[in-house]
């Protein structure tokens, strides 16, 4: 198939970007959108130009690297798929596919389609994690945990950090980042203990960074590749609500 | 000159090594272990973990990752599983039931004290996991779930959907963060490790260059720890992430760290077929499928004819036509044989021209029985998200027809050498997770590297490394010292160099080559000649890299060419050792298969029935042996020093599954 590419370039952090035209050719059906990249990349090489840069690793829809904003959708426009595991053969020959980088005031770009998120590990810093040191665990079996309990905590936990659902948002909110998190936590036993401290302190930290709130448009939860609910978001709201009460009766 | 390589396994009996040595080990009190720094390099499962554990234990560590993340490493990609000898299951499991199919899964390859100290610590990772709040599948009564794999006739499998490997990383994630947090860990993502410092015969940095500057800088301290995944890659094609490379491993080797063991490499079984040149890489499809999909191949070349050219499906295929050749071959185990014998098999059918997929290269694994009988939903729960990545990929549904898969290459069970201690032969170079060659022997089992590389990070390391730390004055070595300045030095002349080069190819089309060279000569099978072949057209590939090959831009910003080419440039080198060793080692034993070195129907073991013509043939006489091999130049043959494996508790034998 033939495509027309019009994508984002950006020298560095500071450079402005603009919109490139290229031309895709003869690409195969079967290829990844990643692999079209890489046939195109090929190709610009060969001319002595320099490649598109984007972020990939696993290529296998896990780890969360990949990251464009393809025809105006993160991660393009099939549903609970990643960048990387969409296939060229949801496009039409003859298309034009308008490639950007995941914009927003937290994420910013580094080159062409790389952008910095280290402030969602920032976010996990400030409170995503159970305190418990190595070695000093129980038995595994020795807390049983409700089967749907441990399902509703699987559930969240399979966010993978791509970022995408701060892409989509008008305000660019990382709401179901953090509040997946939270909740895969805050649905656990093992969790309980330090619940309070670890939404206050990943709210405080999520606003710091510069996210913005949330308006409940589900933007990122369309757009989302693991489909995590927006369930979430509400149940953070609640354990917020309840952390902040703690915390002024204290 | 030989190296010398003392294995430090402590004395006493097998089920008592690891306690004695914990209780012999040097300790550093709280006040001083805050003075020792400790770099780890990787933030994978084995990484992460020590990472974590080290900062929890006192000791200052700085983290360092390729990825913009360290939740992002490539342990996230391991779908099924992480095995430990718990026998919840009431099935007859024990440590020593662990050990031995660990043990016997290695072909009978890797050391006993180390396999029995990963059955032992298996125990303890999973406790550690769930109390971090890793989810792992639970029955209806709250406590754990299991399942099997690969060599395992015991239910000992524990899992969080197809996403055990994610789970467990986020785990570990978390732990580092929580130490980042306290500043116990200085972590620097998007930074690569260029070179390994020594001083005075001992590790004491590294050299890193930051990916998105540029900027080549040094890091001194106590200790290294290497923690940077395996070298499946050399193959271009692998199951693994893009960015997984031999750089660091390949570095410290060039810098004297032994490497034991390079030919032996996992070739998985279950992977999606390659379905053109443009691909990229090869996607894993769990081999937790084989717990309830079977495997076959028309009986006929002509049905299987017909099905690559479309005119039959594989529903037309009567029951009688069908060869499930695992459950034919291997009755007992069936398809959850262990992966280098599935791949072979299936290698084998292929040859015979019964392959499935367009290409001839692929095989069903098929559910249909299995829906038959536990009905679509339960398959959907146990397997959903691998059918859905298999669907996102090939465009077909499995729940209506089979998967077609075939072999890639997966897991590397050789790394740089390490003794008990996981301390390689350049003191205070600390090696763990794929990265060393300790656990696996010849062939890994399913589910067993999560519990390695956890069991390394976790519980090893933290406790084997004061006994290294213990005999330094810490901080005694600063990024001061000539030797940094002069590593720099060399680091930035390799990069300024490969940039000057401004040929005509592309880095991919120089690891692609490469990859196909070695994937005909020292992927499946290996033979003299075409091991041979392989050694006499690498230099020449080598050759053509550093005169033709085209990077782009400049070394000051983000290149990810050049970032590609510095791996391209290691690949070049390592594989030649990789051929040396698969050329060397005169047997066939688990992922290391030799067409030279098989049974034979006159041999007296395929007469009395323990084994059938075309399997492995060890030469146990003669390579009951880790190969370790040092860096000579570029180039130029390594040599080869043997450690001889001894085996008090097990009896060597013929390796069966039938």
């Amino acid at each position: 198939m033939n495509l027309t590419l019009k994508v984002w370039r950006q020298e560095n952090r500071k450079a402005s970007g603009r919109m490139e035209t290229y031309h895709a050719k003869d690409i195969p059906q079967e290829a990844s959108f990643l692999e079209m990249l890489d046939i195109v990349n090929e190709r610009i090489i060969s001319d002595g130009g320099d490649p598109i840069h984007f972020d990939h690793d696993c290529r296998e829809g896990i780890c969360g690297m990949c990251s464009l904003t393809i025809n105006g959708i993160p991660h393009g426009p099939k549903r609970a798929t990643t960048t990387c595991q969409l296939h060229m053969r949801h496009f039409q020959d003859g298309e034009t596919i308008w490639i950007e980088p995941f914009h927003a005031k937290a994420f910013p770009v580094l080159k062409d389609l790389i952008v910095d998120r280290t402030a969602f590990d920032r976010v996990i810093e400030a409170g995503g994690f159970i305190s418990v040191r190595a070695g000093s665990a129980v038995d595994a079996n020795a807390i049983p945990i409700p089967k749907q309990d441990a399902d509703l905590a699987f559930e969240a936990a399979a966010c993978i950090g791509c970022g995408a659902c701060v892409a989509a948002c008008k305000n660019a909110s990382a709401m179901l980042f953090v509040s997946a998190k939270a909740s895969h936590l805050n649905h656990l036993p093992q969790g309980e203990p330090e619940k309070t401290r670890r939404v206050l302190s990943m709210v405080a930290r999520m606003d710091s960074e510069g996210f913005g709130n949330c308006t409940n448009q589900y933007e990122c939860v369309a757009v989302c590749p693991k489909s995590i609910p927006a369930d979430n978001i509400a149940k953070l709201n609640r354990d917020y609500a309840l952390a902040t009460m703690k915390e002024a009766l204290l | 000159m030989p190296l010398n390589l003392h294995s430090a396994i402590p004395s006493g009996p097998l089920n008592q090594k690891w306690t004695r040595h914990k209780m012999e080990s040097k300790l550093i009190n709280p006040a001083n272990k805050r003075k020792f720094s400790v770099i780890v390099v990787g933030s994978g499962l084995a990484g992460g973990a020590a990472a974590a554990t080290l900062s929890e234990l006192g000791y200052k560590v700085k983290c360092f990752c390729y990825q913009d993340s360290p939740r992002r490493a490539h342990s996230i990609a391991a779908q099924g599983g992480i095995n430990a000898a718990k026998n919840y299951q009431n099935d007859g499991d024990s440590v020593f039931r662990l050990f031995y199919d660990t043990i016997k899964g290695g072909d009978f390859r890797s050391r006993e004290a180390n396999v029995h100290r990963l059955a032992e610590v298996s125990l303890n990772i999973i406790d550690q996991c769930v109390a971090q709040g890793v989810p792992f599948a639970r029955e209806y009564g709250g406590l754990l779930d299991n399942r099997s794999f690969g060599g395992a006739q015991v239910k000992r499998t524990f899992y969080a959907r197809g996403q055990t490997g994610q789970q467990l990383l986020l785990g570990c994630y978390q732990a580092l963060a929580k130490e980042i947090a306290t500043g116990g860990v200085q972590m620097y993502p998007r930074t690569e490790m260029l070179d390994l410092v020594v001083v005075d015969d001992h590790a004491k940095g590294i050299i890193v260059r930051n990916l998105v500057t540029g900027e080549v800088s040094s890091h001194a301290a106590d200790a290294v720890v290497l923690a940077t995944g395996g070298y499946g890659n050399v193959f271009y094609l692998s199951t693994n992430a893009k960015g997984c490379n031999v750089m660091a491993a390949f570095r410290a080797h060039k810098r004297g760290a032994a490497f034991a063991n390079p030919c032996y490499t996992q070739i998985h079984p279950t992977c999606i077929p390659v379905s053109g040149n443009y691909q990229s890489k090869l996607t894993l499809m769990s081999e937790s499928l084989r717990n309830d999909g079977r495997i076959w191949v028309p009986t006929s070349q002509e049905l299987a004819e017909r099905i690559r050219a479309g005119e039959l499906r594989a529903g037309d295929i009567a029951e009688d036509n069908r060869d499930y050749y695992l459950e034919r071959k291997y009755p007992s185990f069936g398809n959850l044989s262990p992966r280098d014998i599935a791949s072979r098999s299936a290698k084998e059918v292929c040859d015979e021209g019964r392959g499935v997929a367009p290409t001839g290269l692929g095989v069903f694994l098929d559910f249909r029985d299995a829906i038959q009988r536990d009905g679509h939903d339960a398959i959907s729960a146990r397997y959903g998200n691998l059918f859905q990545m298999y669907e996102k990929i090939k465009g077909e549904n499995p729940y209506q027809t089979p998967m077609q898969i075939f072999p890639a290459v997966h897991y590397t069970m050789g790394g740089l050498w390490v003794d008990y201690n996981l301390m390689s032969n350049v003191p205070g170079l600390h090696v763990a997770g794929e990265a060393n060659f300790s656990d696996h022997g010849a062939n890994r089992l399913g589910a067993s590297a999560l519990m390695q590389g956890l069991a390394d990070g976790y519980f090893v390391l933290p406790a084997t490394i004061a006994n290294y730390l213990a005999t330094q004055t810490p901080g005694s070595v600063t990024a001061a010292h000539p030797e940094f300045k002069r590593c720099e030095n060399e680091v930035n002349d390799r990069v300024r160099s490969m940039l000057q080069i401004r040929g005509d190819r592309s880095v991919d089309s120089f690891h692609r080559e490469l990859g196909l060279l070695l994937w005909d000569g020292c992927g499946m099978e290996r033979s003299k000649e075409g091991l041979q072949d392989a050694l006499d057209r690498i230099p020449e590939i080598r050759d053509e890299f550093w005169r033709n090959v085209r990077i782009p831009g400049s070394g000051e910003h983000l290149n990810q060419e050049l970032e590609k080419a510095g791996r391209v440039a290691d690949y070049l080198e390592f594989a030649e050792l990789l051929c040396h060793d698969a050329l060397n080692r005169e047997e066939s034993c688990g992922g290391h298969f030799r067409l030279e070195h098989q049974f034979s129907a006159n041999d007296p073991e395929v007469k009395n029935g323990v084994t059938q013509p075309g399997e492995a043939k060890r030469h146990d006489h003669k390579f009951c042996h880790v190969s370790a091999w040092e860096h000579t130049a570029a180039g130029k043959k390594p040599t080869l020093t043997k450690e001889s494996l001894e085996f008090e508790n097990v009896e060597l034998s013929i390796r069966s599954y039938r």
